[in-house]
């Protein structure tokens, strides 16, 4: 176990460098720079100002000391929004995509492991058919369709919630539900097709030959099986919606970090964006770490070995 | 998945075609699309010139007529005057276009990619397999974004370039024709940067299916004969991929739409006078208000969009259910 963890933190902290790495130095690559916009244009005020950014000098000088600074943990300045240190614009970003993506998480896996375990035990009846439908209506249509139209009822027309903004709870109802909708869709299609081939499995026909209800047999034994593809994809999705998305906080106009990315490349704002990436990527290998733990948990036959 | 190896032709299941046609859902999405495509196709060049160009009549409803030229405007008109319908038309062909190439290029790529590392086996394989889990830990609308910036400047200004030349040496259809195209660079931009990412899932479900196919007694025969490496991917394994290609093909479709739209949506991908999808419900969004309701101009794009989008996500599962071997009976 020990070793088992020992060995995830050296090759978690690898993909952390390499994904970096790979953001700095290809947007440090892109033509245009983060002080082309300069009103005085000079070489002179473009030489000071890349020097005070410590971006002067060739690319591999300017990524070995953004290492270094990184290694100190030092994030930087934005280029962009002068006063404001990575860390800064990190802090005031991130509350609220947090918050948002972590009930819409929520959501997504509550709602979707119960809908598509409905599905499967009403298997070929209205009631799966009704849900799978519905789920694949729910991949298909984009969140910057939802979200207007979900606005246009609930806000404009019944007048039950708050148009956009952030502050009390009604706030938070619309955009979770907006930005978790396709995904309860993929957690339920998901669930529904585990279920279905344990369902069929041998050791559930024994379940239900010792006389436990069908309900029971699932309850006890299935879920625990059937639910490990969909803790796998789950581990991912938590890294994806807890660093924000830029449609539903621009439709419901909440300041959060899911601009950060584009607006970042497109300033040329190269320590935001990596800051960023470092968000994301730590997240993304703490909740794969999480799911394989998991996975040991649910099933006992399952070594953990990095 | 043990039954794998008892049974080689699973990928070429008998019934396979049959239970795509047998499945009600997965035709009429085909039927469907095939009516847009040719639509898409047919429709722009057949209407009459008073609907393509701008017009006065700025924000007509639907079903009203033109303010100048005796036409209908079926879907009403936006804020230039156009047709709501013709945009619509023009940005099914962009978006629709740009799903096809942009998911045919990752598909290119991934299959390449998958059956490489997949026949290669060994140290090859964990080296291009880890590559792509690093790729996955970095989020792709990174990677859209970075390869737009990146060639957005290069094919403009190979474009501008031609042009410019062509006005130097007197060309006047070449200078013509490239100042025609260069709104439209933007078209390939978007095709080639969203197909550079899009391989990803497409290498791993290849590999592991090659992983497969290898162990099979026909590839250790065509081994046993002296066929090359190069020889066995292309004449025994590709055949065997295909199906399980087109269907993955059919599911991409819908994802790099749905990539293009946001991208246009957000105000990045396509750009006047080009339309698409996304850019038309981003047009729309735009005029969109409680006290005076211009709803044909998002209602239209959206609900033709969700509908596409539905029928390819049908037809795609239609076609799993028949031929991927993973996904049970």
């Amino acid at each position: 176990m020990l070793t088992f963890l020992l060995r995830r933190l050296i090759s978690s902290a690898l993909v952390l460098f390499f994904a970096v790495s790979l953001t700095f130095l290809l947007t440090r690559m892109l033509p245009g720079g983060p002080f082309d916009r300069e009103k005085t244009g000079s070489a002179r005020v473009q030489e000071a100002l890349q020097e005070k950014y410590k971006l002067n000098g060739t690319l591999w000088q300017q990524y070995t000391s953004y290492l270094a600074d990184l290694a100190r943990l030092d994030l930087r300045v934005s280029t962009k929004y002068r006063d404001w240190s990575v860390a800064e614009i990190l802090g005031q970003k991130l509350p609220a995509s947090l918050k948002l993506g972590g009930i819409a998480f929520v959501l997504a896996s509550t709602l979707g492991v119960l809908l598509g375990m409905i599905a499967a035990m009403h298997r070929d009846t209205p009631v799966d058919w009704a849900a799978m439908v519905g789920a694949l209506v729910a991949i298909s249509i984009p969140t910057f369709i939802t979200g207007p139209f979900l606005i246009a009822i609930f806000a404009l027309w019944l007048r039950w919630l708050p148009v956009g903004g952030w502050g009390s709870v009604s706030h938070l109802i619309l955009p979770s539900v907006c930005l978790a909708a396709p995904y309860i869709a993929y957690v339920a299609r998901l669930m529904r097709n585990s279920l279905l081939d344990v369902l069929r499995s041998d050791f559930l026909r024994t379940a239900r030959a010792k006389g436990l209800t069908e309900t029971q047999a699932v309850a006890r034994h299935a879920v625990k099986v059937a639910i490990l593809p969909v803790v796998t994809y789950l581990g991912p999705l938590a890294a994806h919606l807890l660093t924000g998305s830029m449609v539903v906080e621009s439709v419901f106009n909440i300041s959060g970090a899911g601009s950060l990315f584009v607006n970042s490349i497109q300033n040329r704002d190269v320590f935001p964006l990596c800051g960023a990436v470092i968000v994301y990527c730590a997240l993304l290998v703490f909740f794969n770490l999480v799911v394989d733990l998991l996975y040991s948990l649910l099933d006992k036959r399952i070594r953990l070995h990095a | 998945m043990p039954e794998a190896s008892t049974r080689p032709a699973s990928l070429h299941r008998p019934g396979g075609w049959q239970s795509v046609r047998r499945n009600r859902p997965a035709m009429l999405s085909l039927g469907f699309l095939s009516l847009l495509a040719l639509l898409a196709l047919l429709g722009p060049p057949l209407m009459p010139e008073a609907l393509k160009t701008t017009s006065e009549g700025a924000f007509l409803p639907p079903l009203s007529p033109g303010a100048h030229a005796p036409v209908t405007h079926l879907l009403g008109t936006d804020k230039n005057g156009q047709d709501l319908c013709y945009r619509l038309l023009s940005g099914a062909r962009v978006s629709l276009g740009v799903g096809l190439s942009g998911a045919a290029i990752s598909l290119v790529i991934g299959t390449l990619y998958g059956m490489v590392s997949g026949f290669a086996g060994g140290r090859v394989d964990a080296l291009l397999m880890r590559t792509v889990d690093l790729l996955y830990a970095v989020p792709r609308i990174l990677f859209i974004m970075i390869f737009i910036a990146a060639f957005d400047g290069l094919l403009k200004d190979a474009v501008d370039g031609l042009r410019l030349h062509a006005q130097a040496s007197g060309w006047l259809w070449l200078e013509d024709t490239a100042r025609r195209l260069l709104p439209y660079s933007k078209i390939v931009v978007m095709v080639l940067s969203l197909g550079l990412v899009e391989w990803l899932s497409m290498a791993r479900l290849i590999r592991g299916q090659v992983l497969v196919l290898r162990e099979l007694p026909f590839v250790t025969a065509a081994r046993a004969m002296g066929q090359s490496g190069w020889r066995i991917l292309r004449l025994h394994l590709l055949p065997n991929l295909s199906t399980l290609i087109l269907t993955y093909l059919t599911l991409t479709i819908p994802a790099v739409i749905l990539d293009e739209s946001f991208l246009s949506f957000l105000g990045l991908g396509i750009e006047d006078p080009a339309a698409s999808w996304g850019s038309l419900l981003k047009d729309g969004a735009q005029v969109i208000n409680p006290v005076e309701s211009k709803w044909w101009l998002l209602a239209f794009p959206a609900a033709l969009m969700s509908l596409s989008l539905l029928a390819l996500n049908f037809l795609g599962d239609g076609l799993r259910d028949a031929f991927d071997p993973r996904s049970g009976d």
